[in-house]
């Protein structure tokens, strides 16, 4: 079944990079979500949006086995990064995290200077080469290399809200993942620093393929090319998630199919 | 709301909007009961915070006054006099501290701070990390002179004879506990959004633990192992059964002597400050005033490097 599925949901299997495909997702004996099948396109931006605790983000943590630090997750179904299971007991989690990047709601940069932060993955992985060139890459690629580079040596926790998850994303950049996993990543920071994040995104999905969870509807119109939306079910004792809908950001905002994505997105419940 | 039209003939009456507010609540007056009993608990603190003080001020200041009369660059330096002698120093007491506490130090700090990694990464439900937690907490507890039982047991008893490395061997039980607790602590007072950044790199737990999780409570761990240190150095019982005191030097003829029973400033003070001659009570007590400044010294230190901020 699930063969004749994958297909339909894939025009031009090729460009899927994460197929991410989740039966039962439990946290101990509380199953946070079910039935959710997100087919990840190269170069673009996917948005998985939601009412809180629909497991969007327990979702977008999947991609990338964040998921595994949790005590009594257990998962049934697949994700596939480029075709092979990312849960097969032969994959190593780490190596899996190393292509696909992750930045966090909260700003967490550690607390040393901002070359050292984003020179950190080069450092994890015994990077031979010239550090500082990686290092000013990735700071301008993540649009904070002229607000910085005169202080490189300063703590990166003496930097703004926006700066932090601005070099966040620098650091998570700077190993050249294939993927970048963004949960809620403007939700600590003002429009301003928001507007500054959301154009990165779009510069950077032309070298990336970008996931991002995303609280603001209005957010995943701006910058995402497809969305998925996803809702909870309480008519089983639980509270579970699950997908509603997915497709085109466009279609899904102007034209949705299910009942429950146009109440949410003209805002009668949420 | 739409407002409903009074009843005609009622006229609505206009309200002062501060009727029953007393303004002479306001003013300060010990007839008002709370007023009375806040004033006599602060004057019952203040005057408890002074009576404890009087007893550790006055025993800084004896020390001071007693033991400084006998401080000299020559009670630092000499080997101890033998009974009816004038002079001589406790030389020979400060280093068997310094190389006990040291040894003790070798011992506790890496086993200490490598427990407190493990109970901070374990899972909130593992046996094993609760039971070496409990045997933590309990061993802070323990009476200093069942550690030297316990060292002269099984060294002294087994080596044949009292020697610095017993001693030692003695201190780092007790510090044991204070390094593990406080290393956990430290280090779980690490932001978990931190050591989500390191594992979202693709960082390994041991590189998460060395790279991100260790130099960030850094300063938590020294604390402890600051405060372990100063708490071996001034113990006695642990050592009358393990290092028991020596006139003479550790080292001698080029030669290191840990085998040996050994000096230390502690058991110098118990063995001096009993004896009816004059010149060895001066010089415990001048031993007091450096024993006490090395602790104080110790535990500035570890005050200096706890942490005052986290990310």
């Amino acid at each position: 079944m699930l063969a004749e599925q994958t297909p339909s949901l894939t025009p031009g299997r090729d460009n899927i990079v994460i197929d991410c495909d989740i039966n039962q997702l439990f946290y101990g004996t509380f199953k946070a979500v079910r039935d959710t099948q997100i087919p990840i396109v190269k170069n673009s931006i996917t948005a998985f949006i939601g009412p809180s605790g629909c497991g969007k983000s327990t979702v977008l943590r999947c991609l990338n086995r964040m998921n595994d630090l949790v005590r009594g997750f257990r998962f049934d179904g697949h994700v596939r990064y480029r075709g092979r299971d990312i849960y097969d007991p032969n994959v190593d989690p780490v190596s899996v995290r190393r292509y696909i990047g992750m930045v966090f709601q909260q700003p967490n940069p550690f607390g040393m200077s901002i070359f050292n932060n984003v020179a950190f993955g080069l450092r994890l992985n015994n990077y031979k080469g010239n550090k500082a060139e990686k290092v000013e890459s990735a700071l301008r690629r993540a649009a904070l290399w002229d607000e910085v580079k005169d202080k490189l040596n300063k703590s990166g926790l003496s930097l703004s809200g926006g700066q932090q998850q601005r070099l966040c994303i620098a650091r998570a950049i700077a190993t050249e993942p294939e993927v970048l996993l963004m949960d809620e990543p403007c939700s600590a920071l003002d429009p301003v620093a928001t507007r500054r994040i959301e154009e990165l995104m779009v510069e950077l999905k032309q070298q990336y393929t970008i996931a991002i969870v995303t609280h603001n509807l209005q957010q995943a119109a701006r910058v995402a090319d497809k969305t998925g939306f996803l809702y909870v079910d309480t008519t089983q004792g639980g509270r579970t998630g699950y997908l509603v809908e997915f497709g085109d950001t466009k279609q899904l905002f102007d034209s949705p199919k299910e009942k429950h994505t146009q109440q949410y997105i003209s805002g009668e419940f949420g | 709301m739409a407002r409903v039209p009074q009843q005609s003939g009622e006229v609505p009456q206009v309200q002062d909007p501060f009727e029953g507010v007393d303004l002479e609540n306001l003013e300060r007056s010990l007839m008002r009961p709370r007023t009375l009993f806040d004033l006599i608990m602060s004057g019952l603190v203040t005057l408890m915070t002074v009576l404890a003080l009087i007893p550790l001020f006055s025993v800084v200041w004896m020390l001071v006054v007693r033991g400084g009369q006998r401080l000299s660059l020559e009670a630092l330096t000499s080997a101890p006099p033998a009974a009816l002698e004038e002079g001589g120093g406790f030389g020979n007491a400060l280093i068997g501290t310094l190389v006990m506490v040291g040894i003790a130090g070798l011992i506790s700090i890496p086993t200490g701070v490598l427990t407190g990694i493990y109970l901070s990464q374990a899972e909130p439900d593992e046996k094993a990390a609760s039971a070496i937690r409990f045997a933590a907490k309990v061993l802070t507890g323990f009476p200093s002179i069942l550690a030297g039982v316990f060292a002269y047991g099984s060294v002294v008893l087994l080596t044949g004879g009292f020697s610095a490395v017993a001693g030692s061997i003695a201190l780092s039980i007790l510090m044991l506990p204070t390094i593990v607790l406080t290393s956990e602590e430290a280090l779980r007072m690490v932001p978990p959004k931190v050591r989500d950044a390191a594992i979202g790199m693709g960082a390994t737990p041991t590189q998460t633990v060395w790279m991100i999780l260790v130099p960030a409570a850094a300063p938590g761990v020294l604390t402890g192992v600051m405060l372990a240190i100063a708490r071996a150095a001034g113990e006695t019982a642990p050592l009358l059964f393990t290092a028991l005191f020596s006139n003479y030097w550790l080292a001698g003829n080029g030669s290191v002597e840990l085998m040996q029973p050994t000096a230390s400033l502690a058991v110098l003070i118990y063995n001096f400050a009993g004896v009816p001659f004059d010149n060895q009570v001066e010089l415990a007590w001048a031993a007091a005033l450096v024993l006490v400044l090395m602790v104080l010294v110790t535990n500035l230190v570890g005050q200096a490097l706890s942490p005052r901020r986290v990310h």
